[in-house]
């Protein structure tokens, strides 16, 4: 009986000190903490089909995670498959060095994404691919439903039925926008939100093949009409008014309509869970003027170059590729999930979807974040000069041209 | 000479300098000057490339867009310096001398002048966030309300208010510190000569500009040293107030938030430069080094004349 209980105990303690040896553990890291919950899940799915693999998901604050990341990355201590950004974000990782390539014989599933949402994780320079990307999102209108009933308002289809609309609210007295720009990076959200349709695909395509700068009348044109809604039907005093009151006074039903993101439908029906909320591309002049949204990739799945798990890695990207987990991220997490042939359970973001086939990419964030100044930056600061009437739309235009030109070869005379 | 041994005493000095002067070694004077070393290299994200000589520093001072953004930060940094001199300062010597004056509840006010010091900077920032709100906020309201409307204004939001909101903010938050330094200064002064004074003038102005100022010096001297080293570090309350882009457009931009973002980018500017960063750190470490220095033997020498 003694000598039994040695036996079975030896026994136990030989395939407890064996176990780590067949087990592989992989860290992933993500700066979503609040898709924890999620993610758990997600890896719970992909274990049960992969004995042996464990992935333990870690979090980090948003703001800093790149700064954590490549600090880790560079010190050796990286994780083994890691969220990146997307374009410069991604690239400041992967041009390091720290980044697996990943190819189409490693990712199967890379071949059947969309070329735009493969090249916001490939690098400029040569068209390697180092992630998996996750999700899109979309610069839009979101409107109140139940405001635009009680008003009689419609979806607009012109830019003049967008004031008249705004009006309408105006006189009902709802504050038609909700928008602020006191945060910097909100002037550019309402800038392609609201303004892509008047630039237009033609300008767009003009100005990626180097005939088009922004001193394009079509580009200053739009931000000269942005301004003039924004001085007319955006909250008093919004030069003042931070992202997070914008988000309340649409989310409380004190203003109709707000441009933003399509990650903000999540945060409005979690502020508010009686909202009905509507989407609409921004229209153009006219009816017949295509309806753009601002279309870009939020961020991709990346394995570690030099981590010690890499075949494991590879398998967990490809689960993260799997139509089968871009179902259940789209189902659960309420984002646009990147994988080709997922379809939304929310009608909204089927909505948000089939909006996404007609637009022109989120601008400055796709193609002019990859130098200093930023695009980014700059459109930022001269907008919020613009609604302080600080300056006037030729002369961001202007700005705009000459600022690039410090690194984008195009500008360049 | 005698010649330190190493047993007994010797040692047990040596047990004692070593841990601190390590401690100091690894966490203050090593990373300075790695700092220094970082900032004569090219940066690739975190990756360090060649070395590069002195090229960081002039493309910050000499290039732009860094040349305009630097200047930008720099005057910020300055207006700061100098309206917190007067609001923090001089309200701070005021205050003390109301306080040792021992007017009616200078008990009270005691404490009530130095609570704010004790409030964490996110309070105080997030505080006057809401009191600044353009619809909100209770500083427009309130101006509504007594029929001044036309004063109500986006305060965050406009360039030639933005950073005066801050720098009020921030002399609400602090204003405690000078005075209880210079309330200390001013207990100090010996009671004969206070009798003496009281001899030759009742005048309070005598006495302040005579007497108070010219004895409280080192106090002085500790608190505008103290104001220029914070205003020329000065990150959180524009951080949380204007945002690391200096929102609106670099009016509330200073030099602690332009090296943040060189350093470690943010997110619409998607770049990090280290490079460019540490030569920041290391231009702004001696400005303020030097200064720091020249006002502080200045000062000395003043108390001295005083």
């Amino acid at each position: 009986m003694k000598t039994n209980l040695i036996r079975i105990g030896a026994a136990l303690s030989a395939v407890l000190v064996a176990a780590p040896a067949f087990a592989q553990e992989l860290t992933f890291w993500s700066w979503r903490q609040e898709d924890r919950a999620a993610y758990e899940t997600f890896i719970d799915t992909f274990e049960a089909a992969n004995p042996g693999i464990t992935v333990k998901f870690e979090t980090f604050e948003a703001a800093n995670y790149n700064t954590i990341l490549s600090t880790a990355l560079a010190g050796g201590v990286g994780p083994d498959v890691m969220m990146v950004r997307a374009y410069g974000g991604m690239e400041n990782v992967a041009s390091a060095g720290y980044l697996e390539a990943l190819t189409t014989e490693s990712v199967p599933a890379l071949a059947d994404f969309a070329a735009p949402a493969i090249a916001a994780e490939s690098m400029r320079s040569d068209g390697t691919t180092y992630a998996v990307p996750f999700a899109s999102q979309t610069q839009l209108v979101i409107y109140n439903k139940a405001l635009f009933d009680a008003n009689g308002i419609a979806e607009p289809q012109t830019w003049d039925e967008l004031k008249a609309a705004a009006q309408k609210l105006k006189d009902a007295g709802v504050i038609p926008f909700a928008n602020g720009t006191a945060t910097a990076w909100q002037n550019e959200t309402v800038t392609f939100g609201l303004g892509s349709s008047l630039m237009g695909k033609a300008f767009y395509d003009e100005l990626m093949a180097g005939t088009a700068d922004f001193t394009d009348a079509r580009f200053t044109g739009a931000l000269g009409e942005v301004a003039a809604v924004a001085a007319e039907y955006f909250p008093d005093g919004f030069i003042g008014l931070d992202y997070p009151s914008a988000q309340q006074l649409f989310s409380s039903g004190m203003a109709g309509m707000f441009i933003g993101g399509s990650y903000e439908l999540a945060t409005f029906k979690t502020q508010n869970p009686d909202i009905e909320l509507g989407v609409f591309a921004a229209p153009g002049k006219t009816a017949e003027d295509a309806k753009l949204v601002g279309l870009y990739f939020d961020g991709g799945y990346a394995a570690n170059a030099a981590g010690a798990n890499k075949e494991a890695s590879v398998k967990f990207l490809n689960y993260l590729a799997s139509q089968e987990f871009g179902q259940a991220f789209a189902n659960t997490l309420n984002n646009i999930s990147t994988i080709p042939g997922v379809t939304f359970d929310n009608p909204l973001l089927a909505e948000v979807n089939d909006l996404n086939k007609s637009s022109i990419p989120y601008l400055m964030l796709a193609h002019f974040r990859y130098g200093e100044p930023s695009g980014s930056v700059l459109i930022q600061g001269e907008m919020q000069k613009l609604f302080a009437g600080e300056t006037a739309p030729e002369a961001i235009g202007e700005a705009l041209t000459t600022g690039l030109a410090a690194w984008y070869e195009p500008f360049k005379k | 000479m005698p010649q330190l041994r190493m047993t007994g005493r010797g040692l047990w000095i040596t047990a004692l300098i070593v841990p601190p002067l390590a401690f100091v070694a690894l966490f203050i004077v090593y990373p300075i000057v790695s700092a220094f070393a970082y900032a004569f290299f090219d940066w690739q994200g975190l990756k360090r490339l060649d070395f590069v000589g002195l090229e960081n520093f002039h493309t910050v001072l000499f290039v732009e867009p860094y040349r305009s953004w630097t200047i930008n930060a720099f005057k910020n940094n300055v207006i700061v310096f100098f309206a917190l001199m007067v609001l923090q300062n001089g309200l701070g010597f005021i205050l003390a001398y109301a306080l040792w004056r021992e007017l009616p509840g200078a008990r009270f006010h005691r404490i009530a002048v130095f609570l704010p010091v004790v409030l964490s900077t996110i309070i105080v920032a997030y505080l006057f966030k809401l009191f600044y709100h353009p619809l909100f906020g209770v500083v427009n309201i309130t101006l509504k309300g007594i029929g001044l409307g036309w004063l109500a204004q986006p305060w965050l939001g406009q360039s030639g208010t933005a950073l005066g909101s801050i720098i009020v903010a921030q002399a609400w938050h602090m204003v405690g510190f000078p005075t209880l330094v210079f309330l200390a200064g001013m207990q100090r002064i010996p009671s004969e000569i206070l009798d003496a004074v009281r001899m030759e003038t009742e005048s309070e102005w005598v006495k302040i500009t005579k007497i108070v100022w010219p004895l409280v010096a080192p106090s002085a001297t500790i608190v505008f040293t103290l104001l220029f080293v914070g205003a020329f570090n000065w990150f959180e309350l524009p951080y949380i107030m204007g945002g690391l882009d200096g929102s609106p457009f670099g009016s509330t931009d200073v030099l602690g938030l332009y090296f943040y973002r060189t350093a470690f980018g943010n997110v619409s500017a998607g770049q990090q430069d280290f490079g460019l960063g540490s030569a920041l750190a290391v231009l702004i470490f001696i400005f303020i080094a030097i200064v720091a220095g020249v006002i502080t033997t200045r000062l000395r020498a003043r108390e001295i004349q005083l």
